[in-house]
């Protein structure tokens, strides 16, 4: 990507993220700017678009094109374990916590295409506790959800899967949880039974149930400072007393006045809810 | 060269050497931010602006998403994340693709910080042995800022700042030994 003027300007930024608002009820304008506009500016050079109009054209008035617009200008780089130290906290010290509920219902929000949902299905499993979880995995882009969905991941991966699964606490042979399809990684249905994978908009959707855990990783980074605390109030309506929320490595809860009714879990980014 | 706002130094293989011999010589009331993108390993996270911190009078810290960009503070951009600068002179983190094989991407932080700083950037390619930087550096050119890089001569690994001169607009070629005056001297 070469981007030494860029081709799309500020306003005309802008103009996109009017017209998406307009005809198809997507909200981005409280996105990073920087972020989002790069995002546009990687569509625009990928797709070889010969100019501005043609291109906010085609976002209009192909439906087609749209769809694959939100799915390049929404991140969903993901992977399986992710943050192995972080699992290892969730498998020691989070889910035993949640084990004493008849139901444990979890919400991971910005699921992308599955990986996360999985690796927490594989820890609830060993843990016993599968069978009476629901995990709620969402995302803006039914693009990546059918994906989700298919519980299908590269074989190319399974090697940096397998090593993230061992270094979060894991102890058995990764390899049993999926069967090899060529050059795909077919997980065990079982590890799907538990998980309902749904669109749902952090921007303009409302809290759709009461979870004990939410997760929501990598996603905050992406909005501005006011649609954080929207999204983080969203959260916190949504949170069970003594549940627990966590986000990404980079993420916090500190700025937040919502602050003051949580109780960090040590050295990671899991917030309890006390109040 | 017009008052800096930004100084950004990029750097992979070869670069920690070079930060560890010029961050001890800087000003300790330098007039703008400095912001280092190097390439490390993902996991690495705290150890780099704890070895760091222990070596500059300047106050170093790992970038906070969202947090504003303050004079005289040296800015590490965390690791296995881009840093993007966003016109309102805060950081965005961002976990998309990686870019040159790398993440944090030197392009990412040069490219989105041109357009905001404009001619008061200054952007600094050290050692490194991919490509990283050399397109930001462009566009650094293009918004009329300015391009230094390290001598090839003095680098550990010559590639990223070589291919820098033979793809880009270099306004400074600098030794290691040069590049603390110089720095002092946008002050």
């Amino acid at each position: 990507m070469n981007l030494e003027l860029p081709v799309i300007s500020d306003l005309q930024v802008e103009v996109l993220l009017a017209d998406l608002l307009e005809h198809y009820g997507y909200d981005f304008t409280g996105y990073s700017k920087a972020s989002i506009k790069r995002r546009i500016l990687r569509l625009y050079s990928l797709d070889k678009a010969v100019s501005f109009a043609e291109f906010r054209y085609k976002i209009n008035n192909d439906t087609f094109y749209f769809k694959r617009f939100v799915e390049q200008i929404t991140v969903n780089v993901t992977e399986m374990f992710r943050d192995p130290v972080f699992f290892k906290t969730l498998r020691n010290v989070v889910l035993p916590k949640l084990g004493t509920y008849p139901l444990i219902r979890i919400w991971l929000a910005g699921c992308s295409t599955g990986e996360e949902a999985y690796s927490i299905s594989i820890i609830l499993k060993e843990l016993n506790l599968l069978h009476k979880s629901l995990i709620y995995a969402t995302d803006i882009n039914p693009i990546v959800l059918e994906k989700a969905g298919q519980s299908m991941f590269a074989m190319s991966q399974m090697k940096q899967y397998s090593e993230n699964y061992i270094l979060s606490g894991g102890t058995e042979e990764f390899s049993s949880y999926y069967t090899a399809n060529y050059s795909l990684a077919k997980f065990n249905d079982e590890l799907k039974s538990r998980i309902i994978f749904s669109t749902h908009n952090l921007v303009s959707d409302h809290s759709f149930n009461e979870f004990q855990l939410i997760l929501c990783r990598n996603v905050l980074i992406y909005f501005d400072r006011d649609l954080q605390h929207k999204v983080l109030q969203l959260f916190d309506d949504s949170l069970e007393g003594l549940g627990y929320l966590a986000l990404g490595t980079k993420e916090t809860l500190d700025f937040s006045p919502l602050a003051k009714n949580y109780k960090r879990v040590p050295a990671e980014k899991i917030w309890r809810k006390i109040n | 060269m017009g008052k800096c706002d930004a100084l950004i130094i990029g750097g992979s293989a070869g670069s920690l050497d070079v930060l560890l011999k010029v961050l001890p010589v800087l000003r300790a009331d330098l007039s703008f931010p400095i912001i280092i993108v190097v390439h490390r390993k993902h996991g690495a996270d705290s150890l780099l602006p704890e070895l760091l911190s222990g070596r500059t009078k300047l106050s170093v810290k790992e970038i906070d998403e969202k947090e504003p960009v303050k004079a005289g503070v040296v800015y590490i951009a965390p690791s296995d994340y881009h840093t993007l600068i966003e016109q309102d002179h805060t950081f965005s983190l961002d976990y998309s693709e990686k870019v040159n094989y790398s993440r944090p991407a030197i392009d990412a932080t040069f490219q989105t910080a041109a357009e905001v700083y404009q001619t008061k950037l200054v952007c600094m390619l050290l050692s490194g042995s991919n490509a990283d930087g050399v397109n930001g550096l462009k566009s650094v050119k293009a918004w009329g800022g300015t391009t230094v890089i390290q001598d090839p001569a003095s680098a550990q690994v010559s590639y990223m700042p070589e291919q820098a001169s033979l793809h880009a607009k270099i306004d400074y070629i600098l030794p290691i030994e040069d590049m603390a005056e110089f720095i002092n001297l946008l002050s």
